[in-house]
C-alpha cells in the first residue's frame, strides 16, 4: 500500500516498507539525492532535512513517521533565509568536497529562521551535529554571520 | 557572456556550432589542434557557441581542482572566468597521465604542480590558433588582436572564440606556445576567484558517486570478515529472504565475503543484518593493537634497516655519548581511518562493448585495468565516468582498487547484465582497514654545553604502505619504504650525526596513505623533539629552529621565511595571559613549506584550541583562496585525529564502528585560523596535504607551554587531556 508524503510542496506516493528510513526513501525511491547518507546513526547531519520547518536527521525518521508532515529537502529550499544562506555559502566559497553541505545548509537555514542574529554559541548549538570531514567550519561560521547580516537588510 | 555580434558573425557562429576546436597532446607529447575531440582526448575544447570547456585529468575531492586547472586554461586563453566550464577526463593513461607518477591519477598533492606547464601550454596553443585564424579572416597581423574575457578585438572589430574555431582547427598548433609572464597574469594569484563547484554543491544538484542512478540498477553491500585476512567458510541466508526488496546473496570470489543484493540500499543493508556467516581465521590477524604496538616497540632495539643519509648506526650513538644533556622520547601513533564523508561506492553498468564505471575515481590507471581483469575485458572496454568525490584523504587511491574490484565482482555475481551500485556503510568504512599505519618513533638526542645538538639517534617502526603494491619498485629501496620515514630521514634541518633506523610492522591488515602519509607521524615526532632539544639547550623554540636551518640550503631559506612570518603574525614571544600557551611547528612536505603557531587556553584542565596562525610557501599561488581553504581544512583534518581518533583492535576485531566512537572534529573544536601566503615566483607545489603535518606538534608544543605536560602517545584524549 502506498504511503503519501508531502515533499517540497508536492504530494508523492511511496510504496516501501513503512519502517524504511526517510533518507533512503528520498534517495532510492524518489531519486532525490541532494540529501546525503553519512552515518545512518544520527551522528553526522549529512541527511538533514526540515520536517515542518525543523531541521531533522532523515536517517532517524521512518516513512511512516513522516507522512503527516511537510518535508523540505535541499532541492526545495527556498525563501529569503534559504537564499541568504546559499548566497553566503557561495560568496565565501565554503564548500570543499561538498558532500556534507546540503545538511549544513539545511541546519543553517533552520537556525536563521529561528534566530535572526545568532551568536557563536547559537551557531555551536545548531551546527554541532553537522560533521564536515573537510573541516570547512571556519567558513561555515562566517557564512552564517554573513547571511544574518544580509537578512538584517 | 554577451557581446555585440554582426549578422554575419551570428551566421558563422551558427554554422560552426556543429564543430569544435579541441587542443591537447598527441600520444607522442606534441601539441595538436583538431576539430574532432574524440580522437585527441584534449585538455581544452571550444564549441561553436564559444563555450570553453577545460578537460580535467584530476578528479575533485574538495581540493579545488575544478577551480585550479580551469584557472590555468582560462588564464592563457584569456577566457571569461564566469563562463568557462569543466568536465572530468575519461580514462586515458597516456594523454592524461599525472606527470609526477606517469599514470593517470590524483594524489601526493600534485594536481597543480604537474599540470602547471601542461595546461597553460594547451590553452596558449588554443589561443594562438584562434588568433591566427582571426588575423587571416580580418586581414590584420596576429599581434594586432587582443583578447579579453573571451572577446577578440582588433580596431573596431570584435568577435567571440566560436567564430574562428572551424578555421583554427585546421591550423597546426605551435609546438612551444609562448606563455604569459607572471606579471601579466589576471586570474592566477587573484585573491578571490569564485570556486567553479560552489553553486552545484550548495543546492543539492552536485552528483557524487552515491547519487548516480542508472536504469535498473541493483544495490550491493558486502559482508566481510570481522578479522583482517579471514575467509568465508559458509553462510546462511536466514531471514534475509523475508526482507522486502532483497534480491540474492552470493559468496564473493576468493571467499572474501558475501555479496548481498537489494532493490534499494536499505533492502541490501537490512538483508545483510539477517545473514549469518562462519569464518576461517587461521590466516587472519588475531592480535590486538596493544600486542602489535608491543612488538613494534621491541623491534626498535635493533632496527632492520638504516634509512638516513648516514648508514652506520653507531655514528649517532658515539656522538651522543658523553653529551652534557640527552633528550629521550618515545612516540606512539595509532591506526587511523580516513572516514571521508562519502563512504566508498561505485556503479558498474553494462554498456555497448563493455562496462562503464561511475565513480569519484581518484586513480583511473588502477581502477580501469582492475575492473577489466575481473570481468575478462580489455582495459579500453572499461569506460570510467568520473564524478564528484565526497572527500578521500587518501582512501580512494588504493593500489588494490578495492571497492571498484568489489563492485566488479558483485556485478559479475549478479549475472553481468544488471547494473550494480556497491555501497559501503559507515561501519564498513571505519572497520574496513586500509588505515593510516601504526607507528612508533624512538629518539635519543645529545646536546652539548653550548646548547648545540651533538647527535640524533632516531628509530621508526611502521607498517609499510608500499610493499606488495605496484608502487614498491620505485618507492622502496634497500628495504626502506620511503613513506615510513619521510619527514624524518630526509629532514631539511642541518642535524649532525643523525641516524634513522626502520623496522616494519607486519600484519595481514593493509594500510594506506592518509592525508600527508608518513608526515602525519614524522612531523609530530620531529617537531616535538626539536622543542625538547631546545629546552635542554636553553633556547627558544623559534631560535633553535632558525639555527638548525642556517646551513640547510634553499630549503632552509624557505623554511626560515615561513617560520619567521608565522611567528611574527602570531606575536611569538609576546606575553600571554595566565593559562595560555603557544606552540610552533614547521614542516616541509610535498615540496611546500608550512609553519603553524597554535595558541591554547587551559581552564580547569580543559584545553581549548583558540587560534592557529599559518604561513605557507607553495610557490606561485594559483588560487590564494583555495590555498587558504586547504590549509584550514588540512589542519582541521589533522586536529580531529590528534585530539581523539584511533582505531584499536581486540583479538583482531576493530573496536570502533561509526562516528559515535570515531568522533570527527566538530565546529565547536575548530580554532580561528589565519593563513599567510608567502609571495613566490617558484613553480607551484602541493597544497592539499602540507597543512596537516605541523598541526599536531604545534598543538603538543602549545599544551606543553601551557601545562608542562609533554604528550607522546596519541590520540591526546587517551592521555588524560580533555578538550573544552
Ligand atoms: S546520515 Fe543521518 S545523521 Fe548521518
Ligand atoms: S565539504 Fe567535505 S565533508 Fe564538508
Amino acid at each position: 500500500m502506498a504511503i503519501k508524503l508531502k515533499i517540497n510542496g508536492e504530494e508523492r506516493d511511496v510504496s516501501a516498507p513503512p519502517s524504511t528510513p526517510l533518507l533512503w526513501v528520498l534517495r532510492d525511491e524518489l531519486d532525490m539525492t541532494g540529501t546525503k547518507f553519512g552515518c545512518g546513526v544520527a551522528s553526522c547531519g549529512a541527511c538533514t532535512i526540515h520536517v515542518d520547518g525543523v531541521p531533522t536527521r532523515s536517517c532517524q525518521l521512518t516513512l511512516e513517521g513522516a507522512q503527516a508532515s511537510e518535508i523540505t529537502t535541499i532541492e526545495g529550499a527556498s525563501g529569503k533565509v534559504a537564499k541568504a544562506v546559499q548566497d553566503a555559502w557561495r560568496e565565501l566559497d565554503v564548500v570543499q568536497c561538498g558532500y556534507c553541505q546540503s545538511g549544513q545548509i539545511m541546519s543553517a537555514i533552520g537556525l536563521l529562521s529561528e534566530t535572526s542574529k545568532p551568536t557563536d554559541e547559537d551557531i555551536d548549538d545548531a551546527m554541532y551535529g553537522n560533521a564536515c570531514r573537510c573541516a570547512t567550519y571556519v567558513r561555515i561560521r562566517s557564512a552564517i554571520h554573513h547571511a544574518a547580516k544580509t537578512l538584517e537588510g | 557572456m554577451t557581446y555585440q555580434t554582426s549578422r554575419r558573425g551570428f551566421l558563422t557562429a551558427a554554422a560552426a556550432s556543429a564543430t569544435i576546436l579541441a587542443v591537447g597532446y598527441r600520444p607522442d607529447g606534441v601539441l595538436a589542434a583538431t576539430g574532432e575531440a574524440a580522437s585527441l582526448n584534449p585538455f581544452v575544447k571550444i564549441s561553436g557557441d564559444g563555450t570553453v570547456t577545460a578537460v580535467l585529468k584530476h578528479f575533485e575531492m574538495g581540493q579545488g581542482t575544478t577551480t585550479g586547472l580551469t584557472t590555468l586554461i582560462a588564464e592563457e586563453l584569456d577566457a571569461d572566468w564566469s563562463a568557462i566550464e569543466f568536465e572530468f577526463a575519461p580514462a586515458d593513461n597516456k594523454r592524461y597521465k599525472n606527470l609526477a607518477f606517469g599514470s593517470q591519477g590524483t594524489g601526493g598533492s600534485t594536481a597543480i604542480a604537474n599540470s602547471f606547464g601542461q595546461y597553460r601550454s594547451a590553452a596558449a596553443a588554443a589561443r594562438a590558433v584562434i588568433v591566427q585564424a582571426a588575423a587571416a579572416e580580418w586581414g590584420v597581423k596576429p599581434d594586432a588582436i587582443s583578447i579579453e574575457d573571451g572577446v577578440l578585438k582588433s580596431g573596431n572589430r570584435s568577435a567571440g572564440f566560436g567564430d574562428f574555431i572551424t578555421a583554427a582547427a585546421k591550423l597546426d598548433a605551435p609546438a612551444e606556445p609562448t606563455l604569459k609572464a607572471p606579471e601579466d597574469f589576471r586570474l592566477i594569484g587573484k585573491a578571490t576567484l569564485p570556486r567553479k563547484d560552489s553553486a552545484a554543491k550548495t543546492d543539492g544538484s552536485a552528483k557524487f558517486g552515491l547519487d548516480m542512478r542508472v536504469p535498473g540498477m541493483a544495490r550491493a553491500v558486502i559482508l566481510r570478515s570481522p578479522k583482517f585476512g579471514g575467509t568465508l567458510k559458509s553462510f546462511d541466508i536466514g531471514r534475509a529472504k523475508k526482507v522486502s526488496g532483497f534480491i540474492d546473496a552470493k559468496e564473493m570470489p576468493g571467499k572474501s565475503g558475501v555479496a548481498i543484493f537489494g532493490e534499494t540500499t536499505w533492502a541490501a543493508l537490512s538483508a545483510r543484518g539477517e545473514i549469518n556467516a562462519e569464518w576461517d581465521f587461521s590466516k587472519a590477524e588475531t592480535r590486538g593493537t596493544d600486542d602489535m604496538l608491543a612488538d613494534a616497540i621491541k623491534s626498535l632495539d635493533a632496527p632492520s634497516w638504516q634509512a638516513g643519509k648516514e648508514k652506520d648506526a653507531g655514528v649517532s650513538a658515539k656522538a651522543i655519548k658523553g653529551a652534557a644533556k640527552t633528550v629521550e622520547a618515545e612516540f606512539h601513533f595509532p591506526l587511523l581511518a580516513h572516514a571521508p564523508m562519502e563512504p566508498s561506492n561505485c556503479i558498474i553498468e553494462k554498456t555497448a562493448g563493455g562496462v562503464t564505471v561511475h565513480d569519484g575515481c581518484q586513480f583511473p590507471a588502477l581502477a580501469q585495468p582492475t575492473v577489466a581483469a575481473i570481468l575478462g575485458l580489455k582495459p579500453e572496454q572499461v569506460t570510467v565516468n568520473t564524478v564528484y568525490a565526497g572527500g578521500s584523504f587518501g582512501r580512494r587511491a588504493n593500489p588494490t582498487a578495492d571497492y571498484q574490484a568489489e563492485a566488479a565482482m558483485a556485478f559479475a555475481l549478479l549475472g553481468g547484465e544488471r547494473a550494480v551500485q556497491l555501497v559501503w556503510s559507515r561501519e564498513d568504512d571505519i572497520k574496513g582497514g586500509y588505515y593510516r599505519p601504526m607507528a612508533v618513533h624512538k629518539a635519543r638526542i645529545g646536546v652539548d654545553e653550548d646548547g648545540n645538538i651533538t647527535g640524533w639517534d632516531h628509530r621508526i617502526a611502521s607498517n609499510s604502505i608500499m610493499k606488495g603494491t605496484p608502487f614498491e619498485s620505485f618507492l622502496v629501496h634497500d628495504g626502506v619504504d620511503h613513506s615510513s620515514v619521510e619527514g624524518a630521514a630526509d629532514t631539511p634541518y642541518a642535524i649532525p650525526a643523525m641516524t634513522v633506523g626502520l623496522s616494519d610492522i607486519t600484519t595481514p591488515m593493509r594500510t594506506l596513505w592518509w592525508r600527508s602519509v608518513g608526515h602525519t607521524h614524522s612531523a609530530y615526532a620531529m617537531e616535538s623533539l626539536v622543542d625538547m632539544a631546545a629546552e635542554a639547550a636553553g633556547k627558544d623554540p623559534l631560535e633553535m629552529r632558525l639555527e638548525l636551518l642556517k646551513d640547510a640550503g634553499a630549503d632552509g631559506k624557505r623554511l626560515s621565511a615561513v617560520l619567521k612570518l608565522a611567528a611574527e603574525k602570531a606575536g611569538w614571544g609576546g606575553t600571554l595571559s595566565q593559562g595560555r600557551g603557544r606552540g610552533i611547528a614547521l614542516h616541509k612536505s610535498f615540496d611546500s613549506y608550512v609553519a603553524e603557531v597554535v595558541e591554547v587556553s587551559v581552564d580547569d584542565g580543559d584545553v581549548r584550541i583558540e587560534k592557529v596562525t599559518c604561513a605557507v610557501d607553495c610557490g606561485i599561488a594559483i588560487n590564494p583562496d583555495v590555498i587558504k581553504a586547504q590549509i584550514e581544512g588540512g589542519l582541521g583534518y589533522g586536529l580531529g585525529a590528534i585530539m581523539r581518533n584511533h582505531v584499536t583492535m581486540t583479538d583482531g576485531v576493530v573496536d570502533q564502528s561509526n562516528f559515535p566512537d570515531y568522533e570527527p572534529l566538530r565546529i565547536t573544536d575548530m580554532p580561528a585560523v589565519e593563513v599567510h601566503i608567502v609571495e613566490s615566483a617558484e613553480a607551484p607545489t602541493g597544497i592539499g596535504e602540507p597543512g596537516t603535518p605541523p598541526i599536531g606538534p604545534a598543538l603538543a608544543n602549545a599544551i606543553y607551554a601551557a601545562t608542562g605536560e609533554r604528550i607522546t602517545r596519541l590520540p591526546m584524549s587517551e592521555n588524560g587531556i580533555s578538550f573544552a
